[in-house]
């Protein structure tokens, strides 16, 4: 069995340890929020944070997670309260489908944790790796500075 | 005096009760045929029900499309779904809410004109009320829609035309499950399919063995030249796929064209052709001074949605309910009935929300692999993930397209006659339309169903390939033909706006030409070809927002213009953009109107607009399936490469709200303006005309 810290629960899987993390997350966990898109590392929809630094969860073996605090999307939640940048994804409706937001989520948080006051091009330059398919991205870029301007507000 | 008409979809299906159903606990349940595929559609039919019904939009709830109990409204496409169920939906809340005003009138023994109904309460004053969670029965609606009674008018209408939150987004955001992808009831297993190398490809042997052995694999299925593999765990399926690749021996052949001949090629086919209009001039025609000809092509385009399709199906008996993405549940289970030689009752598609869809892409093909798998497992569900690689080289792509032009112009510059051919696989290989299913395993199988060659609907439904190949401008004469290649090598179907995008393309690029030999501005063109208000109104609308009006001329940098009315018939778009050439071409920035009549969600049309803008960009600037004459090589992102963060154009999208028009649909009009609009800003640059796309900084030398 593996141990694993996820967004600060200890749970563990009998998955076999070359298994790539997202399949442990969303069918032992029931943690649904990262999404499978293309297994190698190329679209973002399966982010997670990895002792804070965003990670593709299609290909980390869930072995290599053990150990580390693994962050998903269901974590951002804080005492029943979303994060600023849930709030802001919503208030800026910054999606069509929805299916890339996840890992978009993930990356953003990243970035404010390291840069809490970025510009439109430090934005675009994190999320470069994310893929999103259905035209959002000016909503998303709007969406994350709105959310550093409310965290940096409180 | 004639029963007044219902709309055509509630026609089709008048029970009330198939659409609406009032709960004890204040809910509205609304069944719609039509599905969210992230357009936002369940958003603006909630709007509207709750407008017509005057209850509060937290009390609706969209309960997702299930051919077991929701109304039959044919395939979530063509950007018809706010004219088909939204207005039947009008209608039927309009009855609905009659119904239940008289029977609230009963149950407090007043007159019903004298109560007031808000948040779904029926109020005669006096602290007496009553409500629709009250008096709720399904007994009440259990009859058919009669056309009688007059929805609200425009004024009346407090949530519909106003912005509104997206009702599936909080899920999306919060990370709660959701999509297809998401399900995971209990005793589920895993499926996985092994997909043929190449579109020729037939499986010559298989040894099982070593996947068979894998501890936790359930299932091997084999039938012909479909292979599947059940496992009790993701990872296992995974695995045991990898064992099958490796023991699979393939028999292959060389069946695709060559990519980089794609006009000759499709001319060169086997075709129908058939008149799409014409008109001869009704003046006596002076001979031409001059005719501008010029062919344009589109490559074969990928769907490309950041998810794999999905789908589950579970067994019992000699019934199957399948969970599906699919656009149109009851064309599914049409085709997945001849498939598995059930009656249709015998088959449940319950539809569940994939990632955005813009086309006929996998989600249909991935159910009747579901299908096929869990029929292995009686009594369990399977849930079967296509691979990126199957996402991008075996769901149907969009046709490559040659439009040929020829266009006569007098000695001053003027179109005498337009003339035009449309050269094109079918823009529809959807399934529940043919006698065989058009299911991608379908073809496999060991008694496969017959090769499918893709349609066009009739162009008074949209059309296909002659989707907007005539043009709309007010001119004297016109010849439009289109030829739809039989021959079809790779799969064809529906992709976003279908033959408009390259139609509008070629079209608007040859505008511009025209406008550039009579040295006139071709914005002054498009209005001076442009008699109908409201299709000026989105040309001014654009002409006045920075991309356009702002511009500054200056080394490396052009703008470009395009405009259309979607279909002839639908919204009216225009687009500006500046372009920036480099050793690549940036699209800098981008404007775009639309007027799609009533806009019943503005934010959610404005969504739809500047989505649909990007893609086209996309599609412009980078998209073309590749491959060689045996396999399609652009299976994965990094040889299908779509727009990113930084190649995206600031986009500013206006929405000319009509408040008195009946709707139109939002999500592809702008597909073919942007195309073009980028085409005559690169044009506008450098003097050289793109006519191939995608357009490239290496196609823009090759012309110059």
């Amino acid at each position: 069995m593996i141990e694993l810290d996820v967004n600060g629960t200890l749970r563990t899987t009998p998955a076999s340890p070359d298994t790539p993390l997202v399949y442990v997350l969303r069918n032992d966990f029931g943690l649904a929020a990262t999404r499978v898109g293309c297994g190698a590392e190329q679209c973002g929809a399966c982010v997670v944070l990895v002792d804070g630094a965003p990670k593709y969860a299609c290909t980390l073996r869930a072995a290599d997670a053990a150990g580390k605090h693994v962050s998903t999307v269901e974590g951002l939640v804080r005492d029943g309260e979303p994060h600023a940048l849930q709030r802001a994804f919503l208030e800026e409706q910054a999606a069509q489908c929805g299916y890339c937001v996840s890992g978009m989520l993930m990356r953003a948080a990243a970035l404010l944790e390291s840069n809490p006051s970025p510009d439109d091009a430090a934005v675009r330059a994190a999320l470069e790796p994310q893929l999103c398919r259905c035209g959002s991205h000016n909503r998303i870029v709007r969406a994350v500075l709105r959310a550093a301007a409310a965290m940096k507000a409180r | 005096m004639s029963a007044p008409s219902l709309p055509p979809t509630l026609a089709r299906n008048p029970r009330l009760g198939r659409w609406l159903r009032f709960r004890r606990d204040g809910i509205v349940e609304v069944h719609s045929g039509k599905v969210e595929i992230g357009q936002g559609i369940l958003t603006a039919l909630a709007q509207i029900a709750a407008d017509e019904l005057d209850v509060d939009p937290s009390q609706v709830r969209m309960v997702p499309a299930c051919t077991a109990r929701s109304p039959e409204e044919g395939v979530t496409s063509g950007s018809l779904s706010i004219q088909h169920s939204g207005m039947a939906l009008r209608q039927v809340c309009c009855e609905a809410r009659a119904i239940y005003l008289a029977a609230a009138a009963r149950a407090l023994g007043v007159d019903a004109t004298t109560l007031l109904v808000r948040g779904g309460r029926f109020d005669a004053g006096g602290g007496r009320s009553t409500s629709y969670a009250d008096l709720a029965d399904d007994a009440l609606l259990d009859r058919d829609a009669t056309g009688a009674g007059t929805p609200k008018a425009p004024e009346a209408h407090e949530r519909v035309g106003t912005p509104a939150m997206r009702l599936d987004l909080p899920d999306k955001v919060m990370g709660r499950p959701r999509f297809v992808q998401d399900l995971l009831p209990p005793g589920m297993l895993h499926g996985r399919v092994l997909r043929p190398p190449s579109p020729g490809a037939r499986l010559e042997s298989l040894d099982e063995s070593k996947a068979r052995a894998l501890p936790g694999v359930v299932a091997v299925v084999r039938d012909g030249s479909f292979v599947g593999v059940v496992a009790e765990r993701e990872e296992v399926a995974l695995t045991a796929l990898g064992h099958l690749r490796g023991a699979a021996r393939w028999h292959e052949s060389e069946t695709l064209p060559d990519e980089t001949r794609l006009a000759e090629w499709l001319r060169a086919q086997p075709h129908e052709t058939t008149p799409v209009a014409s008109r001869a001039s009704a003046s006596a025609t002076p001979p031409p001074a001059k005719t501008l000809k010029a062919t344009f092509t589109r490559p074969f385009i990928a769907h490309a949605s950041v998810a794999p399709s999905c789908a589950l199906a579970r067994w019992e008996g000699e019934r199957v309910h399948v969970w599906s993405h699919t656009q149109g549940i009851f064309n599914l289970r049409a085709d997945l009935a001849i498939a598995f030689a059930l009656p249709p009752e015998a088959i449940v598609v319950e539809h569940r929300e994939g990632a955005g869809c813009y086309g006929h892409n996998g989600a249909d093909d991935v159910a009747l692999d579901a299908a096929l798998l869990a029929r292995a497992v009686p009594g369990r569900p399977v849930r079967v993930l296509w691979s990126r690689e199957d996402e991008l080289a075996w769901a149907p792509f969009g046709p490559a397209m040659a439009v040929d032009i020829a266009v006569d112009l007098d000695a001053a510059g003027e179109v005498l006659l337009w003339r035009a051919d449309v050269w094109s696989n079918g823009h529809s290989s959807r399934p529940g339309r043919a006698a065989t299913p058009t299911l991608l395993a379908a073809t496999h199988r060991a008694e496969p169903a017959p090769p499918i060659v893709a349609i066009n609907m009739p162009l008074a439904t949209g059309g296909g390939s002659d989707r907007n190949a005539t043009p709309g401008y007010d001119l004297p004469g016109l010849e439009i033909a289109n030829h739809r290649v039989l021959a079809m090598p790779l799969r064809t179907s529906a992709l976003r706006a279908l033959g408009a995008f390259a139609n509008v393309f070629a079209i608007e690029s040859m505008v511009d030409d025209i406008s550039h030999v009579r040295g006139e501005d071709p914005v002054g063109w498009r209005l001076r070809h442009t008699a109908d208000p409201r299709g000026r109104a989105v040309i001014e609308a654009v002409a006045a927002r920075a991309p356009w009006a702002l511009w500054k001329a200056r080394e490396g940098f052009g703008r470009g213009f395009g405009y259309a009315r979607y279909k002839g018939n639908g919204a009216y778009c225009a687009v500006a953009v500046e372009v920036e050439l480099t050793h690549r071409v940036r699209v800098t920035r981008l404007a775009i109107a639309a007027d799609v009549g009533l806009a019943v969600n503005p934010d959610g049309v404005a969504n739809q607009l500047e989505g649909g803008a990007i893609q086209a960009v996309s599609w412009t600037l980078k998209e073309a399936v590749r491959f060689d004459r045996t396999r399609v090589t652009s299976d994965r992102w990094e040889s299908y490469p779509i727009l990113r963060f930084s190649e995206v154009p600031a986009v500013e999208a206006i929405v000319l709200q009509q408040r008195e028009a009946p709707s139109m649909g939002a999500g592809e009009a702008a597909m073919g303006p942007t195309a073009a609009a980028i085409a005559n800003a690169v044009f506008d640059a450098v003097g050289v005309r793109v006519r191939d796309l995608p357009l490239t900084a290496e196609r823009i030398a090759a012309a110059s």
